[in-house]
């Protein structure tokens, strides 16, 4: 019987020839990515007397979502963590200027196809946009990895989304996935490895592929695949020399649910609060006004989304009702994007323009709301309470909705501009 | 782990995220400091009102987003004993299982077992009851995997235990 690729990547990796849904194996990790949760991974591993990493080539760095810190205990937390990595002797450390960590990761090449990778972010399954698979783990089954360089995992069922047709213009990667999550809910992949074919995929640009793989992580999936092509190949020359096998699924692999959809009259989609499912198109929501808008994010920071905002914002003003925060998803993103004349866009229409980090998407900084305040946000999730206070609401959109609400103050269509 | 919990059930819905349970903004603070912020969004009174033992009884996929340990962290600080859920999200359950809550999956607890019952949890027999009703559900096993975890008294022990092996 044939595999999918994560029956493949985690077969590979544990050295089991067959390893089928609902087995655990042990599996050899390739690649641990750990920000800033070294101020609690550290003092785990110091605790338990661990002096040395399993390797300490094979753990990357960077710190992300406090950087710089806004408290004092975020910023003990960061002292720990900065000497924790200085303990361990970790040779990929990014610091405190790079980014954020799946953005950083993927552009220094240490990621690719066919790689288990694991993450103390539940956004790592954004790797799936290069073909690794990507699983998130908390603080002590980082720490556990961190020293042995192993871990269980059960492995997953699969199940496959086709996408055909073309997007229209101004319908996004980010549009796919709402649109998805709103059709088939937050619980349709649980503990499942998502894999995306079709015409949609073959002319998705990277960018767009790790936002589709990115938010995948909310709709319950354990791992997301994007089929690996010549778009992966081409971004991975001048990035990285080591050699690497893309994975492919079997013709005869099996999966849980097969679902085929054509997005060619696909419309801009806002996903509502407090769920990733409660999903609506942008035209239908004119009367949401709003007093922030967050263009960045891990799930849409990188300089494709920034021109697509600035693509509406040039020669135009933000409207004064609204805060509009532009937060590239990393530094080499914010200089390309300086260097397109996009920053000085940006400035120009009214926005603010933050360094690359996480900024406030999980509510630490840079942009937290009051009661009854509304944010429409690039990033990926709007749960009660994640930005700010209990009573302020997170929308969620794509770079060029978010742009065209901002000019407007109220939750636009972007195609109207 | 193993001992009896026994408690007060306070019912929650599906889906229970993890920046309800504990937002992002504490992921630096002390568990008693987090502790007292669990769930406040969907129930103010929740935290304080909380006694040692009582469990948190919900439907599907209870710990949903954010893969942060500080979501099971603050509810054990809190003193609960047991999550009883129909389902748990995979980082909310291996993570639960690591720090030493008892994330128990028990199919129809959400039905039979209401707001407010006492709850009896027994690891001897994998069941749990409902002491005001008179209710008994079995609950799943835990995988092997698991097993190695709750045995070692939670992951940080398994891991000093791997390392002196080593």
């Amino acid at each position: 019987m044939g595999k999918t690729i994560a029956e493949k990547i985690l077969s590979r990796a544990s050295g089991t020839e067959n390893a089928r849904p609902d087995d655990y194996v042990v599996a050899e990790i390739d690649l641990a990515m750990i920000h800033d949760a070294w101020g609690h991974v550290g003092p785990i591993l110091m605790k338990a007397g661990v002096e040395r990493v399993w390797d300490t080539e094979r753990i990357v760095t960077v710190f992300d979502h406090f950087n710089p810190p806004p408290t004092v205990k975020d910023a003990e937390a960061y002292k720990i963590g900065r000497e924790a990595v200085e303990k361990y002797g970790i040779k990929y450390n990014y610091g405190q200027n790079a980014g954020v960590c799946h953005q950083v990761f993927v552009e220094k090449g240490h990621i690719r196809p066919g790689m288990l990778i694991v993450g103390t972010d539940s956004h790592t399954m954004t790797y799936g946009a290069l073909g690794a698979a990507g699983a998130s783990l908390g603080f002590s089954e980082m720490a556990y990895v961190a020293a042995n360089g192993k871990l269980w995992f059960k492995v997953p069922k699969t199940m496959k989304f086709t996408l055909n047709g073309r997007l229209a213009p101004r319908v996004t990667a980010k549009d796919v996935i709402l649109y998805l999550a709103g059709k088939y809910s937050v619980n349709v992949a649980q503990y499942m490895s998502v894999e995306y074919y079709g015409e949609i995929i073959r002319s998705m640009s990277l960018a767009g592929r790790m936002t589709l793989a990115n938010m995948t992580a909310e709709i319950g999936a354990k791992f997301a695949f994007v089929d690996v092509d010549e778009t992966v190949y081409e971004y991975l020359k001048g990035r990285t020399d080591a050699p690497y096998e893309p994975v492919y699924a079997d013709e005869d692999a099996v999966y849980e649910n097969e679902y085929t959809e054509d997005l060619t009259a696909l419309v801009p989609q806002v996903a509502m609060p407090f769920a990733v499912d409660n999903v609506a198109p942008a035209s239908t929501l004119g009367d949401v006004k709003i007093n922030q808008c967050v263009l960045g994010s891990c799930t849409n920071g990188r300089l494709e989304d920034l021109r697509a905002a600035a693509d509406i914002l040039r020669g135009k003003k933000v409207s004064p009702k609204v805060n509009f925060l532009v937060i590239p998803a990393s530094t080499e993103v914010y200089r390309a994007a300086m260097h397109e004349g996009l920053i000085d866009v940006f400035l120009e229409a009214g926005a603010v323009v933050c360094h690359a980090c996480c900024g406030p998407c999980n509510g630490g900084h840079l942009g937290l709301l009051a009661e009854g305040e509304v944010c429409l946000s690039s990033s990926s999730r709007n749960f009660k309470n994640r930005m700010g206070a209990p009573g302020s609401e997170v929308y969620l959109a794509s770079p060029a909705t978010v742009a065209a609400s901002g000019v407007t103050g109220r939750i636009t269509d972007p195609r109207d501009f | 782990m193993l001992a009896n919990i026994e408690g007060r059930a306070w019912k929650f819905g599906d889906n229970i995220d993890t920046d309800v349970i504990c937002a992002g903004r504490y992921i630096n603070s002390l568990p008693e400091e987090m502790a007292q912020h669990v769930l406040e969004s969907l129930r103010p009174e929740f935290a304080s009102s909380v006694e040692k033992g009582d469990v948190i009884l919900a439907g599907v996929w209870f710990g949903s987003g954010s893969s942060r340990e500080t979501a099971p962290t603050a509810i054990k600080a809190l003193g609960i004993g047991a999550v009883v859920a129909e389902s748990f999200a995979r980082n909310f359950y291996r993570n639960a299982i690591g720090v030493g809550l008892a994330a128990i999956t028990c199919k129809g607890a959400s039905e039979a077992f209401k707001e407010g019952d006492r709850l009896c949890v027994s690891f001897a027999d994998m069941t749990i009851t409902d002491v005001t009703n008179g209710k008994k559900l079995p609950f799943e096993a835990f995988p092997e995997e698991m097993l190695q975890v709750i045995h070692a008294g939670g992951i940080e022990n398994l891991l000093r235990q791997s390392h002196t092996r080593a």
